[in-house]
């Protein structure tokens, strides 16, 4: 059992794999239900290229999985900031998708001024920063700055919610 | 000649000239923050210019490319770790001379190096870009879907370490450029019967969603607990023994970095390298290699600039971006219903103009601004991690919000975002992926315009002279690995290649 799961964690590569073919069935798919009969102008409709896209994938997904299984492995990404001696840090990251997914649920209610502050904190939060008072402050400032440049100076309406109602 | 005036004039009316500064420094201030690049600066301060007119825009963009560019070698030269592609080669001889208390110098060489590269570059924009409109106005569909095919093959190629997934990276650019409304019949593709979708995925989240949201929630997955010191610098300024030596590499620079530029040769990543190893060669004092030679940081700096002018030609000319920068670049013109090709120096000749003209600004703002400016914008090297991610994610949102006031496309830049992460957990490079999202329903129309023409022979691809041509150069491209090993090769491999730093957008 563990032995199986090692293997599959050394080659998880194999993900990207499945992804790929995942996405090829579905151009795929998709591609043969678009109807030619009719609105088709020229000898070649809307299908020919979704079909070879499609194959592709296919064709990719097989030969990117026969490059995994023979030992290659794709190089992650290194930078200033990035330290790959150490394992990736889950919980980090899904801190920070929710804060991401927390905007997007707040904006229409709350409005950006404050739903882009629950962003900045939250991933603040995530990424490691404890100042209770200093953060919450910068990421108030900073969304109704934002807001207040885009809206008003710039003429790139964001959603303003009650809290800019009382203005 | 006339025109370049009238795009003077236009450019230096107070609010355009002051539209140009922003940019410049905003460019700088966001290329200098570690991890950040200019393609992704780019792209995240597109939002900003949503309101405005095209013209003022597009000035403000010029400074921005520019000062991304430049703001990428201080990183460089005071970290060691380089903020994008066409800096890299600056950290071999940059940050040995900072550190040996000589960062002044390098900046200033650097920033010199920068405007000379840029100055010649512009000039031969203006030489050349008319002409290569002027001749690209004659080139038909096959030449134009045969010069895209080479732009894909060549981005998967030359890029990257594995070619395998350099193509898996185009072809699902490809699938993202499919969604949407088919151009020709109004069929729907893979849009799932969703209005959202029908429009297609908007260029704009893409971009932000694979460079921004990625690139964060990759760097948080690994974040370093204790980031590099920068080296503290003062003011930038060179002795008359240092410009002695740096005059020249400045100089060259533009001859190496223009012509790359203008190829989907991959930016400046080659001839920077090239440009580091042909100042070794010619120079005097070949001790100071690798301990802090100013030439190293003049010479790549110049030609880094010069390659960035010449991927504008081709973006403008041919509508071709050669660059991530470039790409993100071609879906702000389409933002405005502008599309660059051959016939943009006609349609739009006032707005192209000016922003030649800005350009020469631009990088004139840069050299006055940035020479004092040098220490500030070194302390922004110390901004703590948690915040500088945080805002990247925060200013990914309102850019992706803004553009259709819709939260579905904050969903979308989320999964792309997703997929970015997983590419750079599994080595497949960015770059292809936007070039697909971006020149994929371009191609796709000017094959079938071709095949249209030919009537669905598919020798209607290959009927031109020119076409020809590029399709044997893509054909050398994918079998160049078969003939290397055929063929002995009669050299010594050359220089080793540089050690493979991380690189952003």
């Amino acid at each position: 059992m563990t032995a199986t799961r090692s293997w599959l964690r050394e080659r998880s590569e194999l993900g990207i794999c499945a992804l790929l073919v995942a996405l090829g069935v579905l151009v795929l798919t998709d591609a043969l239900r678009i109807p030619t009969d009719f609105a088709q102008r020229g000898p070649v409709g809307p299908k020919a290229v979704p079909i070879l896209v499609g194959s592709l994938l296919l064709v990719v997904a097989v030969l990117l999985a026969r490059d995994v299984l023979r030992g290659g492995r794709g190089e992650a990404e290194g930078g200033e900031d990035v330290d790959l001696t150490e394992p990736a840090d889950w919980r980090t990251v899904l801190l920070l998708c929710g804060a991401f997914l927390a905007n997007a649920a707040l904006i229409g209610v709350v409005g950006f001024p404050i739903s882009g502050a629950i962003l900045f904190w939250g991933a603040a939060y995530a990424l490691g920063s404890r100042a209770f008072v200093r953060d919450p402050l910068i990421a108030a400032g900073l969304s109704i700055l934002t807001f207040v440049v885009f809206n008003n100076l710039l003429g790139v309406p964001l959603p303003g919610g009650p809290l800019m109602e009382v203005f | 000649m006339e025109q370049l005036l009238n795009g003077f004039a236009t450019a230096l009316t107070p609010t355009h000239l002051l539209f140009a500064a922003i940019g410049v420094l905003l460019g700088t201030a966001i290329g200098v923050l570690p991890g950040i690049g200019p393609a992704m600066a780019v792209a995240l301060l597109l939002p900003v210019t949503y309101g405005m007119e095209p013209t003022g825009a597009f000035i403000m963009f010029a400074g921005i490319y520019y000062g991304g560019m430049f703001g990428g070698s201080t990183t460089s030269i005071l970290l060691n770790t380089p903020g994008e592609s066409a800096a890299v080669v600056t950290a071999f001889e940059g940050n040995p001379m900072a550190r040996k208390g000589r960062g002044a110098q390098a900046l200033a060489a650097a920033a010199i190096g920068h405007f000379a590269g840029g100055i010649i570059g512009t000039i031969l924009i203006v030489l050349l870009a008319p002409f290569v409109a002027k001749h690209a106005v004659d080139i038909g569909a096959p030449d134009l879907f045969a010069i895209m095919v080479l732009a894909f093959i060549a981005v998967t190629s030359v890029l990257g370490a594995s070619r395998i997934r350099g193509v898996a990276s185009l072809l699902i650019g490809l699938t993202l450029g499919l969604v949407g409304l088919d151009d020709m019949t109004g069929q729907q593709r893979l849009t799932f019967g969703s209005l959202h979708l029908a429009d297609g995925i908007d260029v704009v989240v893409v971009a932000v969603a694979l460079f921004a949201v990625g690139e964060a929630l990759w760097v948080a997955a690994h974040l370093r607990r204790k980031p590099f010191e920068p080296i503290p610098v003062g003011r930038p300024w060179l002795s008359r023994a240092d410009l002695k030596r740096t005059w020249k590499p400045w100089l060259r620079g533009p001859a190496i970095g223009f012509p790359f530029g203008a190829i989907p040769a991959g930016g400046a990543e080659i001839p920077t390298f090239l440009s580091y190893v042909t100042e070794k060669r010619l120079s005097k004092n070949k001790d100071d290699w690798g301990k802090g030679a100013i030439e190293g940081v003049a010479g790549p700096e110049s030609t880094a600039s010069a390659s960035a002018a010449g991927t504008l030609v081709t973006m403008l000319t041919l509508g071709l971006p050669t660059t991530a920068t470039a790409a993100v670049m071609l879906a702000a013109f389409q933002q405005y219903g502008i599309q660059p090709g051959p016939l943009l120096f006609q349609r739009e000749a006032g707005l192209v103009w000016a922003l030649i003209a800005s350009l020469f600004i631009g990088l004139t703002l840069l050299l006055v601004l940035n020479l004092p400016l040098a220490p500030l914008w070194a302390k922004l090297l110390r901004i703590p991690r948690p915040y500088l991610y945080a805002g990247i994610l925060f200013f990914a949102s309102v850019g992706a919000y803004a553009v259709n006031a819709d939260i579905f496309d904050l969903l979308l830049m989320f999964v792309i975002g997703l997929l970015g992460f997983a590419m750079r957990r599994y080595g497949l490079p960015v770059l292809p992926a936007i070039i697909g999202v971006i020149l994929g329903p371009a191609a796709e129309q000017q094959m079938r315009r071709s095949l249209q023409l030919s009537d669905g022979s598919l020798t209607g691809l290959v009927n031109s002279p020119m076409a020809v041509i590029v399709y044997v150069v893509v054909l050398l491209i994918v079998f160049f690995p078969l003939l290397k090993r055929f063929v002995p090769s009669p050299t010594p491999p050359a220089a080793p290649t540089p050690e493979r730093h991380k690189i952003d957008a």
